[in-house]
């Protein structure tokens, strides 16, 4: 064999594996729709246009990491809106009531906050023993409910957060906004978390079969109440972030994030059923899912569209995960029928 | 105490959830009576009657649905593009008769949209339906965008607001006795009633039994999305509006009143009579509220609570009465044992 021929046989061996791997399609998916974005409107891959991507992907993106733990448990989160909101208004308060308080400070005491009221969703989960879906979706409109009745009209201004905070949702550093940087260190985090770690795998295996990762002997409600903190420490830490990018925070903020949140994590290939799928796709998914609508704005479709194309695409994404486990079953079948 | 356990657990098991909910509905009844002068009005309970009458609605597809084990969280979102839809062909100068079968026509075709996701791809309806919820509310939006329709003829409006002639009974109420009738009758006193609940306690058994699962969800997600619309226009007459934000969140409360209604997550459980009773309880807790001038986001958080009790509460119970079993077991086994070793 000539060393082109070997070359050629690699290359296609690594094109495949780009082409077999939700990831690799991820990343093809968005360079396709950035290019065809770009050659009609080269201002799409403007600086500044890229950095208002980075940042607006940058939340979402924190949040899609919680998601993805719950989501490869089988179970879902739909309060981490109604956190990241409270604690937003919550951290404000906090710059208002101390002036000095350092940001650090008020980050911890928003990821705090954060972890009781995800604490509050893993008691009833998982020792309440009800239904992840019924418990978030009513912590939903507690949380909700109650920082309306909380802040009554009231609003945090940029005015009354130092700027050396509003730093962190502007200023950059290597040309990557600071924001991203911190949801970039957390992906390698959750990413080796969950890939070498006992309790990284724990998730997945609970997602797969329940009933054997009891039998493996894996404490499951523990791992639920555990995977509902993480979430709820994500969505206060996000909560934080939103007042450090926006600056005004009233009763409304992050109201109905939640559906893009699941929407991408499931593009981004963490299958519904569980067990299945990684941190970095979950990523990449809120990545095309926001160049997606960015692509919209720039060909100047009415924004009543985009909320119609997010639920399609969750559905399509649902729908081809459904396709792509039953094709593998019948694959794994033909293989076995031999033996 | 060997006596007395075993009559209140004869008790326990004799008086049924629906005979608990008409207890603390007549204890709402008291206490909103002494709360305040004006509950106990004709006019009062009109308006308590009307102003659940969307919900009351969606509540019942939406039982049989948990009832076979599945959920439809969409059921907001398809009233909301009924109403806008309402409104477009309004504003289009469409006879409102024709406007409101297309509304139907529509609503059922979602619903279909959901019946065919999950019955033909075996996909969850949960997370499917949690996709229509955004996709149904963006048509809402694609249809209406950010404009109201309001202008519409007196004689619709009247149906919307008005009662039944001699009555406090609102009209559109009517509807819904109508409707959870027939939903009575079909859930309790028909072979497709049974075969709802046999889908529901073992789905493998029930398809064993020759039971047509397939049809029956299809049907149940059509009737979810064709009386979700209905649901729909009632809104628009009583509010003599159209937004395509209409009922955002309406979901929670339906799905809390059909698990306080005593419909099981588990599904294979659950009345009629029972998510109607868990309607009126509802009904009347946020009528006392509101007379007592309650802050609307106070009754957000008191429907959320509502639907994690009606789920914590029988979990509780059930999980004592386990370990209650097990201690006697254990009380019996030790006996045996004794009797055993002294033999």
């Amino acid at each position: 064999m000539t060393k082109e021929m070997k070359s050629a046989a690699a290359g296609q061996r690594w094109l495949s594996a780009v082409l077999r791997s939700r990831e690799g399609n991820l990343v093809l998916l968005i360079a396709v729709l950035t290019l065809l974005t770009t050659s009609l409107n080269p201002r799409f891959i403007s600086p500044q246009s890229l950095k208002d991507l980075m940042l607006n992907v940058s939340i979402i993106a924190l949040l899609v990491l919680g998601q993805t733990v719950i989501i490869l448990m089988r179970q879902i989160d739909l309060s981490i809106s109604s956190i990241a909101g409270i604690t937003a208004f919550f951290s404000g308060t906090l710059f208002i009531n101390y002036p000095g308080i350092p940001s650090l400070a008020v980050v911890l005491i928003a990821i705090l906050a954060g972890l009781l009221l995800g604490g509050v969703n893993a008691a009833l989960i998982a020792w309440g023993r009800i239904p992840a879906l019924i418990t978030t979706l009513g912590t939903l409109y507690i949380f909700r409910g109650a920082n309306y009745a909380w802040v009554h009209g009231r609003q945090v201004n940029a005015v009354n957060v130092p700027g050396s905070f509003l730093a962190i949702g502007t200023s950059t550093f290597v040309g990557i906004p600071i924001l991203t940087w911190i949801v970039l260190i957390l992906l390698v985090v959750f990413a080796i978390g969950l890939r070498q770690y006992r309790v990284g795998r724990e998730f997945y295996a609970i997602g797969s079969n329940p009933n054997a990762a009891v039998l493996a002997g894996i404490n499951v409600s523990r791992r639920l109440a555990t995977g509902f903190l993480i979430s709820g420490a994500i969505a206060g830490l996000a909560g934080a972030l939103w007042l450090a990018r926006f600056g005004t925070v009233d009763a409304t903020a992050a109201e109905g994030i939640e559906l893009s949140v699941i929407t991408s994590t499931v593009v981004g290939g963490v299958a519904i059923t569980g067990g299945v799928g990684s941190v970095v796709g979950a990523v990449l998914g809120a990545l095309l899912l926001s160049v997606f609508s960015s692509t919209l704005v720039f060909l100047r479709v009415p924004s009543f569209w985009q909320q119609a194309f997010q639920g399609a695409m969750l559905l399509l994404a649902i729908a081809a995960d459904a396709y792509l486990a039953h094709r593998h079953a019948l694959r794994l079948r033909v293989k076995w029928s031999h033996v | 105490m060997s006596q007395s356990q075993p009559s209140t657990r004869r008790l326990a098991r004799r008086v049924s959830w629906e005979t608990i909910l008409a207890l603390l509905v007549l204890i709402a009844v008291i206490g909103g009576t002494l709360l305040n002068k004006d509950f106990l009005t004709v006019e009062n309970w009109s308006n308590l009657l009307a102003n659940f009458v969307e919900i009351a609605l969606m509540a019942l597809p939406l039982s049989l649905i948990v009832i076979t084990n599945e959920i439809d969280l969409s059921v907001a979102s398809m009233l909301g593009l009924s109403s806008s839809l309402l409104g477009l062909l309004w504003e289009y100068k469409l006879a409102m008769p024709l406007a409101i079968v297309i509304c139907l026509v529509v609503g059922a075709l979602c619903g279909a949209l959901n019946g065919f996701l999950i019955v033909r791809f075996r996909l969850p309806s949960l997370a499917v339906t949690i996709g229509t919820l955004a996709l149904f509310r963006g048509f809402a939006y694609i249809v209406l965008g950010d404009k109201a329709v309001a202008d519409y003829p007196p004689e619709y409006a009247e149906f919307g607001i008005g009662n039944v002639p001699y009555t406090f009974i609102p009209s559109p109420f009517v509807l819904f006795i109508v409707l959870a009738l027939i939903f009575w009758v079909v859930l309790h006193h028909t072979t497709v009633g049974r075969s709802l609940y046999a889908i529901g306690g073992n789905q493998t058994a029930a398809r064993f039994s020759g039971v047509n699962i397939s049809q029956l969800k299809m049907l149940l997600f059509i009737a979810s999305g064709a009386i979700s619309a209905l649901a729909g226009i009632v809104f628009t007459f009583r509010f003599s509006s159209s937004r395509a934000d209409n009922g955002t969140g309406f979901e929670l409360s339906a799905i809390a009143a059909v698990f306080l209604g005593g419909v099981t997550v588990q599904g294979g459980k659950g009345t009629v009579t029972g998510v109607v009773l868990s309607l009126l309880l509802i009904g009347i807790i946020n009528n006392v509220l509101t007379l007592a001038d309650v802050a609307s986001e106070v009754l957000r958080i008191v429907t959320g609570s509502l639907l994690i009790i009606s789920i914590l509460l029988p979990n509780l119970i059930a999980s004592t009465h386990e370990r209650l079993r097990l201690r006697e077991r254990q009380r019996e086994i030790n006996r045996l044992v004794g009797a055993s070793v002294a033999k």
